[in-house]
């Protein structure tokens, strides 16, 4: 019997290795294409400006700082009202509401990138390119507002991106509120604090965890491709302007690969590739650590009883 | 120490605020699923379904090989993903508390986690580099890549949530523990598993960076694994990114055909997870 279970364990676990394999077979089949382009620009490559593929001259930062700029920007626009919808859906709506909503909201992260893409193109596009056109020129001055109103640009790929990412951080944050003992709120209440100051409590108590959501969509905002690609205006040229059209790497990976006859072109591409790959990985890894330590200590802190210490 | 007035209007205005966060967040979807039904009908009929793409500039047309393409594609990765996740999943439940099934775990969040694009350029280097050519083989390959953790993850859940008495009853009558899984705790999850699989099905056919330098797309029906194959994203793409008018009328009625699979998969699996947890609460 002991050998028979210990070959359904190890018949099981080669395919439990099969996952922990492919994962490894990407960083290495990345770095193993890319070794050309590292090998001729090394560091280089990544404090470059230009990208002129045609004159042999190839340099990331365009595409590095175009996805850190939307990501970042889409997290500003994401993270309030992500948090504002797993507080509502947790704590303030009535519970007639609350499946409804949850449907909802996971009905905006199951629509196909590409929707996005096409819906932003030719519905969202035309009304940002009129609030461009609409905007006073004493605003204009203002580096953050100047350059032509194209309409596609950094402004674009921020909005589409935020609506992208709201859904997963609103439901990871959902999940970590879920995990705050109720002690938290109850004594809040108890001591006569207004329902925003019990909810401020609770997301204080809970700050890692939320933290970790946050990540887990800048996580999500960082690789997206296809929306982005088509709203951004893919153009490789750094600029602080949100009306500017710009690049980000998942974009330029999916417009230029088939087109990237000469190997080192391509090696430069799948460079980018790594290094998207990279920094996606660290990103996760941190965000599932904050919310798993968060919903982990939370899990023993609700079993014993304790004298609440750190109450806010 | 504030007033108790300013405490409670403070209060007010932050459950406005989250009131109004959730309809911020819920107007984007309407407006997208209007736009999609609106644009998408109007554009859609039996020609979309049975013809093959005209050439530029003759109108009509369809994407009937692009939506046998993602069928083929889909096909290709559930055959791929399906097996290797539900096993994986397995162990993941069975040997819950061990280190490997923790790194495993892990890896199947990390592979969740890596950008479509880069699944992309991954399955470019090992399923069309070698072979010097485009094809549906390798868009399958790439779609299962991105499956394979969504299924080990559902499965490895609902596995947890059979009743352990199941298990051990079975342990208890003297099955072997690959008995006791397959023929007692694996069937009491089947109908979840089967969910999830559903709606990872879903999630895929929807991807269209992983495809656009695997399965790449073809203007021809075909059902060849060894060539480029057309899918309905890569189309809905080509065709928005395109000049043409009609073209673009076809992306709506494309983009219209993935939403209402989304959306379908989505109700079917909300209907089977509410019967489930009906069953359980029994």
């Amino acid at each position: 019997l002991k050998t028979r279970d210990l070959g359904f364990r190890l018949g099981t676990g080669a395919f439990a290795l099969v996952l922990i394999l492919i994962v490894g077979a990407i960083g290495s089949e990345l770095l193993r294409q890319s070794y050309l382009s590292i090998q001729k620009f090394g560091f280089a490559f990544w404090r470059t400006e230009v990208w002129d593929p045609v004159a042999g001259q190839y340099g990331a930062l365009p595409f590095i700082w175009g996805t850190l700029y939307s990501s970042v920007l889409a997290l500003l626009i994401a993270t309030p009202i992500a948090l504002g919808i797993a507080v509502f859906i947790s704590d303030l709506c009535p519970g007639w509401l609350r499946q409804p909503l949850v449907f909802l909201t996971e009905l905006l992260a199951a629509i196909p990138s590409i929707v996005y893409g096409l819906w932003g193109v030719f519905v969202m596009v035309p009304r940002i390119r009129a609030l461009e056109v609409a905007m006073p020129d004493a605003l204009r001055q203002i580096p953050l507002f100047s350059g032509p109103p194209l309409g596609v640009g950094m402004l674009s790929a921020a909005v589409i991106l935020a609506v992208m990412v709201i859904p997963f951080t609103s439901s990871i944050s959902r999940e970590v509120l879920k995990s705050v003992p109720p002690a938290q709120r109850e004594g809040a209440y108890a001591l006569g604090a207004t329902r925003f100051e019990a909810i401020r409590a609770t997301l204080f108590y809970a700050r890692t965890g939320i933290i970790g959501a946050v990540m887990l969509g800048f996580g999500r905002a960082l690789g997206e491709t296809m929306a982005v690609t088509m709203v951004i205006g893919n153009n490789p040229k750094i600029s602080a302007s949100l009306f500017a059209p710009q690049y980000t790497m998942a974009a330029v990976i999916a417009n230029e690969f088939t087109e990237a006859a000469d190997p080192l072109y391509l090696s430069a591409l799948i460079e980018i590739g790594l290094v998207l790959f990279a920094i996606t990985l660290v990103v996760n890894s941190l965000s599932r650590l904050l919310i798993w330590s968060m919903t982990r200590s939370a899990a023993v802190v609700a079993e014993p009883i304790e004298p609440v210490s750190e109450a806010a | 120490m504030k007033s108790t007035r300013l405490r409670k209007i403070l209060s007010s205005l932050f459950v406005a605020f989250c009131a109004a966060s959730v309809i911020v967040a819920l107007v984007p979807l309407g407006f997208i699923l209007f736009f999609v039904i609106s644009q998408g009908v109007r554009s859609l009929n039996v020609d979309f379904f049975m013809h093959m793409p005209k050439p530029v500039g003759e109108p009509g047309g369809g994407m009937g090989n692009a939506i046998v393409g993602t069928l083929i594609l889909t096909g290709l990765a559930a055959t791929m993903a399906v097996p290797i996740g539900v096993i994986s999943g397995i162990y993941m439940s069975e040997y819950a508390g061990t280190k490997f099934a923790s790194i495993a775990r892990f890896a199947a969040d990390t592979l969740n986690g890596v950008p479509s694009i880069v699944i992309g350029v991954f399955a470019y280097g090992v399923a069309v580099l070698p072979f010097k050519q485009f094809s549906a083989l390798a868009g399958g390959f790439a779609l299962g890549i991105m499956m394979i953790p969504i299924i080990a993850r559902t499965t490895e859940e609902l596995l947890l949530l059979v009743p352990g008495a199941m298990r051990e009853g079975a342990l208890a009558l003297g099955a072997s523990r690959s008995r006791a899984v397959f023929s007692v705790v694996l069937p009491a999850a089947l109908p979840g598993i089967v969910t999830g699989a559903v709606l990872a099905l879903a999630r895929i056919a929807g991807e269209t960076a992983p495809l656009l330098f695997t399965s790449f797309n073809n203007r021809f029906f075909t059902t060849s694994l060894k060539q480029p194959i057309a899918s309905l994203t890569v189309q809905v793409f080509t065709y928005a990114i395109s000049p043409y008018e009609d073209w673009h009328r076809q992306a709506w009625a494309g983009a219209l055909v993935l939403v209402s699979l989304v959306l379908i998969c989505s109700l079917l699996a909300r209907a089977a997870t509410s019967r489930l947890e009906r069953m359980q609460a029994r």
